[in-house]
């Protein structure tokens, strides 16, 4: 395995935030609704991480790091088990675990319908993102992956429904989501410069 | 066609108690507590300071208030066998979007506003037109404490002990004349002390405006409120001077009033600007019918914690139904939601 301590080191990293904050919900240091906010917390994670996920082929573009695509899938996978968590806080919190009412938010209500759409897509990408079946798919793989597009637009149209006074929180991910697309358009992707950084190449020898 | 079926719980026109008998029934229970209250509290308390209720951070509150306090007639209006919610919840969970759109930003940025001097401009269809400095304009009110249950669209709900005095009062002063239909309010707008109205993102025109019919502005159980759990408003909930109108979802309530005004025509009010399929003009607290993004079937009563979810039905007209329901005789609550 490549990298073992760095990979690690995302491994914690990505623990660290669900364990804090199921620790703060427990103490009531988030306030008078924790489950809301435990809600909207692994909603926002999961957007914040797709992103990161994105931006990991252009920086290996960028700096030639191979570990930046070794880590890919991890960030993927963490990306997955946010999404369950926003959708677990939902059921039990939100819901109050009515799975009936369940039934109705899922055939009303846009917002959540666009959601569902984008934690299916997500599903997907989760249980193809083994070595067999990158196998098995072959080249349809890589096309099958680039569903993670798609997920980024429902999931920003997802947030931009449920904020509704203010979007300045939105834009800035929404701006960094349309840029980290524009990196992927063929013609500006061949553009992209190669940086001659010292730090991450040395580090290559973990 | 529209074929309005009665359910079990709509009252009948004949179930509504008249008004004179409802009025006396709530002046009898306000007086009989009253009395009960100094009689029963220990001396601290009849001195109405803040440690009539738990954890209360004391205030500096304005001359005139200090004044007004020790006359206020204590629990006034009650709810039965409801917990009041902490003192600490219910001034950090917070919408007040002037100060940010996090439940716990106007508990953080609230401190820049200047709450004192404040004047109140009084316009429009009324015969005593002008604006008052607020100690002025409180000069005539008697205030009363008011406990009620208060419900946000969000559907997360609360119970407060708000201090202040019916709008009806203040109508009474300024004297509408025959054209005025409706009332319109409206909030400070100083983007100096408000950070959310210096963003650039903001899809709220500021200032924040809402509004009244006059006879639902008239009802006993509409109020102005300038204090709050035995002490003058904290600045985040809407200080020094706010509407709080029980049987309606919460951002009906506007605060923080710098202007009132009676019209003629409905005023176009804050929320039904930005997205009127979702936020009606009347916000009547009604758990048939749904907001577009989520049921009003039931609330989660604050504090709810994780292994103590607080979830509840939520009651027609918040729980006022039997005093409030006769306004809306012969409406259709889902086309007026």
């Amino acid at each position: 395995m490549r990298y073992p301590f760095w990979r690690l080191g995302v491994f914690l990293a990505a623990c660290v935030a669900p364990v804090l904050w199921l620790y703060q919900a427990w103490i009531f240091a988030l306030g008078p609704d924790p489950g809301k906010v435990l809600v909207d917390n692994f909603g926002l994670g999961t957007l914040i991480l797709l992103l990161i996920t994105l931006a990991m082929t252009p920086l290996q573009k960028l700096t030639g790091w191979p570990f930046w695509i070794v880590v890919r899938r991890q960030l993927g996978l963490w990306c997955f088990a946010y999404v369950v968590m926003h959708m677990t806080m939902y059921t039990l919190f939100v819901l109050g675990l009515d799975l009936g009412q369940l039934g109705v938010e899922l055939v009303q209500r846009p917002y959540i319908i666009v959601g569902a759409l984008a934690f299916l897509c997500l599903l997907v990408l989760a249980v193809t993102s083994n070595r067999y079946s990158q196998r098995r798919l072959g080249a349809r793989w890589k096309k099958l992956h680039r569903i993670i597009y798609v997920i980024l637009g429902l999931g920003l149209l997802h947030m931009f429904w449920i904020v509704r006074a203010d979007l300045k929180e939105w834009s800035l991910y929404a701006g960094i989501g349309a840029a980290l697309l524009i990196l992927r358009i063929p013609m500006i992707a061949r553009r992209i410069p190669r940086l001659k950084l010292a730090g991450p190449t040395q580090s290559a020898k973990s | 066609m529209l074929i309005k079926l009665p359910s079990a719980s709509d009252s009948k026109e004949s179930d509504v108690t008249p008004e004179s008998i409802y009025l006396s029934r709530r002046t009898l229970m306000a007086s009989s507590l009253a009395g009960l209250a100094v009689t029963a509290l220990p001396r601290w308390a009849q001195a109405a300071d803040p440690s009539r209720y738990a954890d209360v951070e004391a205030g500096k509150a304005p001359g005139w208030f200090a004044e007004k306090l020790p006359s206020t007639q204590w629990q006034a209006v009650n709810v039965k066998d409801e917990a009041i919610t902490p003192y600490k919840d219910a001034t950090h969970y917070n919408n007040f979007y002037e100060f940010g759109t996090d439940k716990g930003d106007p508990a953080k940025n609230a401190g820049s506003l200047k709450t004192e001097p404040w004047s109140v401009v009084i316009d429009g269809e009324v015969a005593k037109p002008g604006r008052y400095a607020l100690e002025d304009f409180m000069k005539p009110y008697q205030l009363e404490e008011r406990i009620y249950r208060l419900r946000c669209v969000e559907a997360w709900s609360m119970v407060i002990p708000w201090i202040g005095f019916p709008i009806s009062a203040l109508l009474k002063q300024v004297e509408p004349t025959s054209k005025a239909k409706y009332i319109r309010f409206e909030t400070l707008e100083d983007s100096k002390s408000m950070p959310g109205q210096r963003s650039d993102f903001a899809l709220i025109d500021w200032p924040y405006v809402e509004g009244l019919r006059l006879d639902e502005a008239m009802h006993p159980l509409a109020i102005l409120a300038v204090g709050m759990y035995g002490r003058e408003l904290p600045n985040q909930n809407g200080a020094p001077l706010r509407l709080v109108v029980p049987w309606k979802y919460g951002f009906k309530s506007v605060k923080s009033i710098v202007r009132i005004s009676l019209v003629s025509e409905q005023p176009k009010t804050t929320w039904q600007s930005i997205a009127a399929n979702e936020y009606g003009f009347y916000a009547n607290v009604n758990p048939k019918v749904d907001h577009p993004r989520w049921t009003q079937a039931r609330e989660r009563r604050l504090p709810s914690g994780l292994f103590s979810p607080n979830v509840r039905e939520t009651q027609m007209f918040n729980g006022y139904e039997e005093d409030v329901a006769s306004l809306y005789t012969g409406m259709d609550l889902r086309k007026d939601y």
